[in-house]
């Protein structure tokens, strides 16, 4: 995949428009080998968004499998709440995913609203 | 899949060790990450069992450096070597750029060898790709047991079972130590960077 300046500049504007601005701490779109495409938000201390990109590829891979062991053709958003942070996975097209890590001011209702809307619109930026 | 990110002027390309269980594709990121400077390398992500065998994968970031005015930033992974884990080997092998299969010199183990490269042959098949166009080296690891009285393969019918079809270039290599291990991981990431180039930059 080649990446421009241009889109990644376009997809972190929507991002920051749709998450960041509303207390989403950080949001990452990967590909399915688990490279980060685009990183948004604050750099949260300590956050190793190598192997975050990594695992986060891997686990949905895994749980695809899991989708069809119960006649399902893939899982579109995973959601694991923490004390303090919680994550959200959501399947983009092409075969992205958009990560967000947020904390308890931000409802998950928000999130995932904002989400689709997301989808939409960087599947828009990628396809030009 | 290799990312070209033309803003930031970076090469990601993904190579993953593939090879038969405790051939010692672990031990050469262990090397590797333990040999580089901070900043050359990146934090090595290790998800294993309790008996030290790899359950998912490691993960090793490297920077390899400037070509052509972009940076080169290389992951390495491993796969689980164990037969049952073969969904496993194919969800790590997504993506990937470049192959280097670790070889187990044991004589017992000879079958598996053939085993474990035919799984890759057809596991990257399975990700619509065709392991005789892709980057590959072998690595003929443990060569120090040649020495001790554990009936070892020589590198001769090494070449005769694994890289007949292939004709790539095979490393001798003592992981614990280092030996072969910068040998491999250079000429891997030679033929990977010239091959992404070539796919991606070159040919639009």
């Amino acid at each position: 995949m080649i990446l421009t300046a241009e889109t990644v500049q376009q997809v972190k504007e929507v991002i920051n428009d749709k998450l960041i601005n509303d207390n989403v701490q950080t949001v990452l779109v990967i590909d399915g080998a688990g490279n980060i495409l685009a990183h948004c938000g604050k750099d949260t201390e300590g956050l190793d968004a190598i192997s975050l990109a990594a695992l986060t590829a891997a686990n949905f891979g895994a749980t695809s499998q899991i989708a069809k062991l119960i006649g399902e053709n893939d899982f579109s958003l995973l959601y694991h709440k923490g004390e303090k942070a919680n994550i959200h996975f959501a399947r983009l097209s092409g075969e992205m995913i958009l990560v967000s890590i947020f904390g308890d001011d931000v409802s998950l209702g928000l999130v995932r609203v904002r989400v689709e809307e997301l989808a939409v619109l960087i599947q828009k930026i990628f396809e030009g | 899949m290799a990312l070209i990110d033309l803003g930031k002027k970076e090469v990601h390309c993904k190579i993953v060790y593939y090879g038969a269980g405790r051939c010692g594709k672990t031990t050469n990121l262990l090397y590797i990450y333990n040999a580089m400077s901070d900043n050359d390398r990146g934090k090595m992500l290790t998800i294993d069992t309790k008996g030290d065998r790899t359950l998912f994968f490691d993960l090793l970031p490297l920077n390899l450096g400037k070509i052509s005015g972009f940076d080169i930033r290389i992951q390495l992974y491993t796969v689980p070597g164990q037969v049952m884990y073969e969904a496993t080997r194919k969800l790590v092998l997504k993506g990937v750029d470049g192959l280097v299969f670790v070889a187990d010199p044991l004589k017992v183990r000879q079958e598996r060898n053939i085993e474990s490269l035919n799984d890759l042959k057809r596991n990257v098949a399975d990700h619509g790709l065709d392991l005789t166009e892709m980057p590959l080296v072998l690595q003929y690891n443990k060569r120090d047991l040649v020495d001790t009285p554990v009936p070892t393969l020589t590198v001769e019918e090494l070449e005769q079972d694994l890289n007949q079809e292939y004709q790539v270039p095979g490393f001798e290599a003592i992981a614990t130590k280092g030996d072969g291990v910068f040998e491999t991981l250079k000429e891997i990431s030679k033929r990977t960077v010239n091959y992404v180039a070539n796919k991606h930059l070159f040919n639009g």
